[in-house]
């Protein structure tokens, strides 16, 4: 009798405890309702772009970085003479550093911070507020930190570009100091105008003289190249220049450069669409012709003037019309993008051979040629071969996308990008100016004449770049 | 003991070296040199500027022989590296006072 009361018990309880749990895995296993699978569906679709997005994004900041070190570094070093080639890689890589800590303390607070019409506000200093979710100004489906480091990038090579104008003679501690000014008082403003919220020359963005400029053919290219100019009269020219020979001691480490950076300028260009989409691919491709393009048209121009064409030559093309192409990359079509790269080959090829020579001025690895020049052509072609099918950025005051460049019937447009360029110049020239004089009045530009005819290696490094004496 | 100071065209540096091996030579010192005699350099153009080359690579090749062997091997050097043509080089003997050599201070022809 006892017995089977207990049994009766401990069955009842069981029934009681498992009961709940069998009732609820009834219920899961009925059919959920379509509302919360389509959000669930949705929720994944958003996710899974947002990770292409990202994955891209972080890829082409890789990228970008490495068009400064190794990319650039190598490219202008091998231009130099052997007792300098160090210190020209040192240009480059300290950049790399000294840049991202300015990048992460207030400068990119400075370019993209709210603040106004020519700079932004200070409300991410130390990065505050860039975290992972998405900042939708800028880009709404990746990290506002992978904005953020993108972005650094750029910040990085632009003032790297520069040392071409001053290779061979600039000291390392004024080259540093003129760097963190630079990128405060010219980079800065140049970028939030073209790019940050509220900037007068942002063209997604409202601003007040829309600047197509997809991938900082103003911001990077113009206001280096310029600056380069400025430099490179201020300081002089080297010693000897141009009587005695000074040939690139590696064409081979320039040529490795050159290539590093056509396939970095993937990251530069065609990651400045900040997602992985058709846009992309459109920039991705535009770039990649007109590297090609630009190549064929300074060498045929080298060919038809020197009887041959060099390895040097047909690099440097490449670089110019990468150049060129990067303020249009994401608004033309393949074949103006191949037009725009054959003109600016050409047109580089004149200014470093004609128009250098001809002025006389010692831009050592041709900062302003390539790059000021080529810039300032493909911020202005922009302006004619822009299109609103590959791009549909501006818009009228219903938002209704108007047509882009010349080309497709907006004239106008032309006038900004005229208007793009010229603050570039005028605030590379003003800043650049500014900031030489006070440099050269504190710690002094340029290396004593000793140090110059030793080499920047041993003077300012105390190193040698290649030790290959016979030692057992 | 005479001093054979040789300049030729790098290209002809193995068959000297052989032409003189056949005869019996058994020391020469080999150096990268540069320089020009009557023979003009060649001009590159860099960025649209031309510089005119002067110093052209040559090899110099010196050796010190028992003077009974020099003129055999002047003979060797100048059948192995003429060409003909502007550019050959020279060959220049001097006197040399002493030989000496490290390993047993040997002296004289026998340490050549």
């Amino acid at each position: 009798m006892g017995q089977r009361l207990v049994a009766v018990g401990v069955t009842a309880v069981l029934i009681l405890i498992l009961t709940p749990n069998l009732s609820a895995q009834a219920a899961a296993n009925s059919v959920p309702d379509t509302a919360a699978r389509l959000a669930r569906l949705e929720r994944q679709a958003t996710d899974a772009k947002s990770s292409a997005d990202n994955a891209w994004m972080l890829t082409s900041a890789a990228l970008v970085l490495m068009m400064t070190g190794p990319g650039l570094a190598l490219f202008y070093s091998g231009l130099v003479r052997k007792k300098n080639v160090l210190g020209t890689m040192m240009q480059s890589f300290a950049l790399m550093a000294v840049v991202t800590i300015l990048w992460g303390l207030f400068g990119y607070s400075l370019c993209f911070g709210s603040g106004n019409s020519f700079i932004g506000g200070l409300e991410n200093l130390f990065l505050k507020g860039v975290g992972a979710a998405p900042d939708p100004s800028y880009a709404a489906t990746i990290p506002a930190q992978t904005f953020m480091v993108y972005q650094l990038m750029f910040a990085i090579i632009t003032p790297s570009l520069i040392a071409g104008a001053f290779a061979e003679r600039m000291k390392f501690s004024a080259m540093l100091i003129f760097t963190v000014l630079w990128s405060i008082i010219v980079y800065d403003p140049m970028a939030h105008m073209v790019w940050g919220k509220g900037g007068l020359l942002n063209a997604s963005l409202g601003g007040k003289f829309p600047t197509l400029d997809f991938a900082g053919g103003t911001v990077v290219h113009v206001t280096s190249g310029v600056s380069a100019l400025v430099c490179a009269l201020y300081l002089g020219k080297r010693l000897g220049y141009p009587k005695q020979s000074m040939v690139p001691h590696s064409v081979v480490l320039s040529f490795i450069g050159a290539c590093l950076l056509w396939v970095g300028w993937f990251g530069f260009n065609a990651g400045s669409a900040l997602a992985a989409g058709s846009l992309a691919t459109s920039a991705f491709v535009a770039t990649h012709f007109a590297a090609a393009s630009a190549a064929v048209g300074w060498a045929a121009a080298e060919w038809l003037r020197n009887g041959k064409a060099s390895v040097l030559g047909g690099i440097s093309g490449a670089v110019a019309g990468l150049v060129a192409i990067t303020p249009a990359s994401g608004f033309v079509k393949p074949m103006p993008a191949m037009m725009i790269g054959l003109i600016a080959g050409v047109f580089c090829y004149w200014m470093v051979s004609k128009v250098k020579s001809r002025f006389g001025y010692d831009d050592s690895l041709d900062a302003f040629g390539v790059h000021g020049a080529g810039g300032t052509l493909g911020a202005i072609l922009t302006g004619v071969f822009a299109v609103s099918s590959v791009n549909p950025i501006l818009k009228d005051t219903q938002s209704n996308t108007i047509a882009s460049g010349l080309l497709e019937g907006n004239a106008y447009q032309l006038l900004n990008q005229l208007i793009g360029v010229s603050i570039a110049w005028g605030l590379a020239i003003v800043g650049t100016l500014a900031i030489l004089k006070v440099v050269d009045l504190t710690v002094g530009l340029r290396v004593s004449t000793e140090e110059e005819v030793q080499g920047l290696d041993l003077s300012q490094h105390g190193e040698e770049g290649y030790y290959w004496e016979t030692s057992a | 003991m005479t001093k054979i100071e040789a300049v030729i065209q790098n290209s002809k540096l193995e068959a000297v070296k052989t032409a003189l091996q056949e005869i019996g030579v058994e020391g020469m010192t080999v150096l990268e040199v540069r320089g020009h005699g009557r023979q003009k350099g060649h001009t590159e153009v860099y960025r649209g500027r031309e510089y005119s080359v002067d110093l052209i690579p040559k090899t110099k090749i010196e050796m010190v022989l028992a003077d009974a062997m020099v003129e055999k091997a002047v003979q060797a050097i100048l059948g192995a590296a003429r060409t003909g043509k502007i550019g050959d080089g020279k060959i220049f003997l001097s006197r040399v006072d002493e030989a000496i050599r490290i390993r047993n201070e040997e002296r004289g022809e026998g340490a050549l």
